[in-house]
């Protein structure tokens, strides 16, 4: 057991899936000699070797395509995006080839491959350092979404993914990169994709929520249990695919639902999520299962930033409308 | 031509000034008034005062992430000296230089970095796009508005900008293809400054010169030393004639150097030595268009350090006036989104708004 960042973690699976399986190759901008922006992957070139590990041109579409060609031909590429919005470019091979390949080809081709990338908001960065666009990626049929909140749980679910037969979208959460440490066990184990995790148990209402939020979450926990607000909290680690039971079994005990989310609101995630749950738990229901996500608008700059954020404060707020409605 | 004589497949480098201040292309040397060489070098000391300015604002905490420019003056205010009234700058975003040439006020080029949008929204009569931070994408912006003025026969010609690292992405195939078939008016100047991020230019593409990948195009291309403000300027006047007489775009590569880090994030010792950096300033462009305008009588040591002592006045002055603004209001962040604001953008502002008096 070693204490551990959501960052260590993270270069801490790929070293060990790396030295495990020699079929996983790293590679991105900046990933190789530097390590990354972010230094996620120090240290794998000079342990593994600049074929194992290396710097790529700036070229998104070419990193997302050459792992496309790359799964199929025996490897298993674990490539990273630098930041979420600089995905773009590399949309069209998301969309079009890497969520299809098994479809198309009857499963003669499958891609064992993920794609790394880090999002998110509340870091005061430039433009295009702060979206959260998980449900693009959940919206395309042939990917999985997946969003870890805590060192544990950052390395079960990369090796999982790492592992996975079909393509994984690895969203990291930058804003708690390296925001606490939690004992990381060193031998491998896996947080199964699909599956959500209860992390508190609670009687008077379900909150979903993912990524940095949830720690947001737990904040405004301390504050409404004073209230004698019991909230059951649940992190969703996959956003695609749901686990439908999980969250069902919860509203019907709690009767209220709220989901919170970063990424911005209409079409986003959270409309999923709220209609699973009015479709599947409609008669346990206590208040209408709620959203709280992001505005509609473009992330604000940084003197914007504060209130597009979402806090403890408007997560404790939204719970007791609900509890009281 | 420039373009013939300088053939980027011969790794032919246009210098016209070299790094000792001497003129090495007599027959080359602009003619230019000592009014607009003044106008350039005063340019060039600002956006190096700005910008080792905002380093240290960042330092102490008052400055978000900074994109460092330092070295690269000569790239950005040669090309922009080019220029007429009525052209237009699409820049990426190591453009400082260019921009203030081209009439930014320092105080928008600080309130963006100071992160606030409203840097993003230059005065009346400055045709500059906002900075961009997604590789590539400003070239067929450019190539865009290039192909508007051609067909509104406004006699416009458009200057963009991208860096080393910036070649590797579609858009700048896209958009120099596209620029080229409709015969745009536009100048692309790659500031190859050697490093895209802690990527060297070596690793971003086996193309001896990226001048060449012009070539590939049907276009011009030329490789010029970027540090030498004087062949950046030549450079580009030729490229913008070429283009307004309705030839198309040319390809500049302006050979130059980061001498600080990518951004006041980035730490250089991790893939670069301090040698390498050294070198460097030995060439850098300052130094020696200093020593060209003495050398013509035009400028004197004395008054250099009296504007760099202005500039360092004038620096602090409305870096205050732009920490003076703070947070914006609200209501910016929904205004903007639309012309007008449609219902479920009223819902949220309204809602919220509820939510902050209620928590009060």
């Amino acid at each position: 057991m070693a204490l551990m960042t959501i960052l260590q973690a993270v270069n801490h699976t790929l070293d060990q899936q790396m030295e495990k399986d020699p079929t996983v190759v790293v590679y991105g901008e900046d990933v190789g000699v530097e390590g990354g922006v972010f230094r996620a992957t120090a240290n794998l070139q000079k342990k593994y070797g600049v074929e194992r590990c290396f710097d790529t041109p700036v070229s998104e579409a070419a990193i997302v395509g050459t792992a496309v060609g790359m799964a199929i031909n025996g490897l298993k590429p674990v490539v990273e995006i630098q930041f979420s919005g600089f995905m773009f470019p590399a949309f069209n091979q998301i969309a079009a080839h890497v969520a299809r390949m098994r479809v198309r080809s009857r499963g003669k081709y499958h891609l064992p491959l993920v794609i790394r990338m880090p999002y998110g908001g509340g870091i005061r960065a430039l433009e295009h350092h702060s979206e959260s666009q998980e449900a693009l990626f959940a919206h395309i049929p042939g990917l999985k979404v997946v969003i870890p909140s805590t060192p544990y749980d950052t390395k079960g679910l990369l090796t999982a993914a790492i592992q996975d037969p079909d393509p994984v979208i690895f969203m990291e959460p930058k804003r708690i990169y390296r925001a606490f440490k939690q004992e990381v066990p060193e031998e491998e184990y896996i947080v199964p994709i699909g599956k959500a995790k209860v992390v508190k148990e609670g009687t008077d209402i379900t909150v979903v929520a993912w990524g940095a939020l949830v720690r947001e979450v737990q904040k405004a926990m301390q504050e409404l249990e004073q209230e004698g607000i019991s909230v059951e909290l649940i992190d969703l680690r996959t956003i695609k695919p749901i686990d439908k039971d999980t969250i069902i079994e919860s509203v019907q005990k709690t009767g209220r639902f709220l989901v919170v989310h970063e990424a911005v609101t209409s079409f986003g995630p959270g409309a999923e999520l709220v209609s699973l749950v009015t479709q599947n738990a409609f008669l346990s229901l206590e208040a209408p299962p709620t959203r709280l996500g992001a505005f509609d608008v473009t992330v604000p700059l940084d003197k914007g930033e504060q209130h597009y954020l979402i806090t403890p404060q408007r997560i404790a707020y939204e719970i007791r409308k609900l509890i009281n409605y | 031509m420039l373009t013939k004589q300088y053939d980027p497949l011969k790794k032919k480098q246009l210098q016209i000034l070299d790094e000792n201040g001497k003129i090495v292309a007599k027959d080359l040397e602009p003619n230019l008034s000592k009014d607009q060489l003044l106008k350039m070098y005063k340019t060039m000391v600002l956006g190096r005062v700005a910008d080792t300015k905002a380093v240290q604002f960042q330092r102490q905490g008052r400055m978000l992430t900074f994109v460092i420019n330092k070295g690269q003056e000569a790239a950005q205010v040669g090309s922009a000296a080019a220029l007429e009234e009525q052209d237009w700058v699409v820049p990426a975003f190591r453009e400082f230089s260019t921009l203030l040439y081209r009439g930014a006020p320092l105080y928008n080029l600080y309130l963006y970095w100071y992160g606030n949008e409203w840097g993003s929204h230059f005065p009346e009569g400055v045709k500059i796009l906002p900075v961009n931070i997604t590789i590539g994408a400003q070239f067929n912006h450019a190539t865009g508005i290039a192909l508007a003025s051609k067909f509104l026969k406004k006699n416009e010609v458009v200057l963009t900008f991208i860096g080393d690292g910036g070649t590797s992405e579609g858009e700048f195939h896209e958009g120099l293809n596209f620029a080229s078939v409709f015969d745009a008016p536009v100048v692309f100047i790659i500031q190859n400054n050697h490093y895209a991020i802690s990527v060297p230019r070596n690793k971003q593409t086996k193309s001896i010169t990226l001048a060449q990948k012009a070539l590939a195009y049907g276009i011009p291309g030329i490789q010029v030393d970027g540090n030498d403000v004087l062949a950046m300027y030549v450079a580009t006047k030729e490229a913008v004639e070429r283009a307004r007489r309705g030839e198309g775009p040319t390809l500049i590569e302006a050979v130059t150097y980061r001498l600080g880090a990518h951004t006041t994030s980035d730490d250089p010792t991790l893939y670069r030595e301090d040698k390498e950096v050294e070198e460097w300033i030995k060439k850098e462009p300052l130094i020696r268009f200093k020593k060209y305008l003495i050398d013509k009588g035009y400028w004197s040591e004395e008054e250099d350090q009296k504007l760099q002592d202005e500039y360092n006045d004038y620096v602090n002055e409305v870096f205050k006036q732009v920490e003076a603004t703070g947070f914006y209001p609200l209501e910016e962040i929904f205004k903007y989104q639309y012309a007008e604001m449609p219902q479920h953008l009223v819902e949220q502002y309204e809602a919220y708004k509820k939510f902050l008096e209620e928590v009060k």
